[in-house]
């Protein structure tokens, strides 16, 4: 019988070595996995690599990685968020390399990964400052940024609901970053709130398929956190869903 | 002769109204997502987040938000009926694959040729981009929505970016506290002047030399 249950966050994690590339979902607050992030901070590997949108929000997840000092180094689009301290202390301080990447192309990179495509073509960035030393054609009369694929070791993702097949349901924006990076990684690791009986999720509404994920890990549902405020009016904790 | 600027929800207010029914639009953290407070109730109008949701609608009333609805600024928003979510990848082949009709984006300074400074600030910040260079070269028109100069007086339309560029070429509009601007093969045109303002005042107010459109005064 295949079962891709995990008993806990930490048996989940327990194969996280020293020098790993980790794909965390979320979108700011949004589809976070807080609680594999929190066990990852546990486990204690180190000099790791992460992709994430962003940078971390305040004291906790992501932000608590770079706290630790256990980010080498961050790939990611935006980490400019207001409450990024720790992040930028460590950035500032040169204890960690910061690779910055276009949203869209941070995503088609993971998806080009997950889908075994060697390299792309992408108008973003041409002639920027991020497409500096990168090869460039003009495709179609139109200037086009090779890019090429990002695989993870691991990915960390949350999900609404799963079953022992690994196949997964989000809820609404918290999907953002899900699916594509289940499908770029070694072992994607997907925390769910709920696990359903097979045939409990309906084959038309799945949305990632169990053969892009490898673990499935259930947390318990937490108090709903209610955003307030964003980017410009400065980010809160809440905000930061967490 | 003496003039009065628009403010950003007078500017918003123009922008709305220029946005066609059945439009798919992305509307830029700051000071665009204004535009959507103003958009005309008798549209229907389609509004894309990054983060995976077409068919945003208005911010929630007091104690209704909800941590996995929320738009690129992060603010917390709603779904209209009808609305939908997908993942990431989905939403970037939204704008790179050229199905998003309009961008609206806030800029540091566009060139006279279209080309688009918005993203980074240079100096010491801290390097940030975000989606602003996909939707920059993605959605099929890029209108920005900006101060005429800056708070002390530097014109943010230029002969060529001195910030950091997002895009090459990829303004279509411009839409100021002053005046909209057209990008034309021709050259920056003028349109849509506020009252009271000549249009050697705003040429001069201008980095670069302007022409005025035949229908300075429409709508």
């Amino acid at each position: 019988m295949v079962d891709k249950l995990s008993p806990s966050v930490e048996a989940a994690l327990a194969d996280v070595r020293d020098g790993a590339t980790i794909l965390v979902g979320g979108f700011g607050g949004s589809g976070v996995p807080e609680e594999l992030v929190d066990a990852l901070i546990a486990q204690g590997a180190k000099d790791l690599t992460i992709v994430n949108n962003n940078a971390g929000n305040g004291e906790v997840g992501i932000a608590a990685l770079f706290k630790a000092g256990r980010i080498r180094k961050l790939i990611c689009s935006y980490p400019r968020q207001v409450d990024s301290h720790h992040f930028q202390e460590a950035y500032r301080a040169g204890k960690v390399e910061l690779e910055l990447v276009p949203q869209g192309t941070l995503s088609e990179r993971m998806r080009a990964a997950g889908a075994g495509i060697g390299a792309f073509y992408t108008p973003t960035g041409y002639g920027t400052d991020l497409a500096k030393g990168k090869e460039t054609r003009v495709i179609d009369g139109r200037g086009q940024v090779l890019e090429y694929p990002l695989h993870g070791d691991f990915a960390l993702v949350k999900a609404e609901r799963g079953d022992r097949w690994g196949n997964l349901v989000y809820r609404k924006g918290a999907r953002n970053y899900g699916p594509t990076m289940a499908s770029a990684a070694k072992v994607a690791i997907a925390q769910v709130y709920e696990v359903v009986p097979l045939g409990g999720l309906d084959p038309e509404h799945i949305v990632t398929p169990g053969i892009f994920v490898t673990r499935v890990v259930k947390v318990p549902r937490k108090q709903a956190r209610i955003p307030s405020g964003g980017v410009t009016q400065g980010v809160s904790r809440a905000a930061a869903g967490r | 002769m003496s003039y009065a600027k628009l403010s950003r929800d007078e500017i918003a207010k123009r922008i709305a109204q220029d946005i066609p029914e059945g439009a798919y639009v992305n509307l830029g953290i700051g000071m665009p997502t204004l535009v959507g407070n103003h958009l005309p109730k008798d549209r229907e109008i389609f509004l894309h987040s990054e983060n995976g949701i077409l068919g945003m609608g208005p911010a929630p009333a007091k104690g209704e938000e909800d941590a996995d609805l929320i738009n690129a600024g992060k603010e917390p928003v709603t779904l209209l009926t009808g609305g939908a979510f997908f993942h990431h990848t989905d939403s970037f082949a939204m704008m790179r694959g050229g199905h998003l009709d309009i961008a609206v984006l806030g800029a540091f300074q566009v060139s006279v040729s279209g080309d688009l400074a918005n993203w980074h600030s240079g100096g010491d910040a801290i390097p940030a981009v975000g989606g602003a260079m996909d939707l920059a070269v993605g959605a099929r028109s890029v209108w920005v929505m900006m101060e005429h100069v800056t708070k002390s007086g530097e014109p943010k339309i230029v002969p060529r970016c001195t910030y950091p560029i997002t895009g090459i070429g990829v303004v279509k509009r411009i839409y100021t506290d002053l005046a909209v601007i057209e990008v034309t093969p021709r050259g920056l045109t003028a349109s849509r002047l506020v009252r009271g303002l000549s249009f050697d005042e705003l040429e001069q107010l201008t980095g670069t030399p302007l022409l005025l459109s035949e229908t300075r005064n429409a709508a």
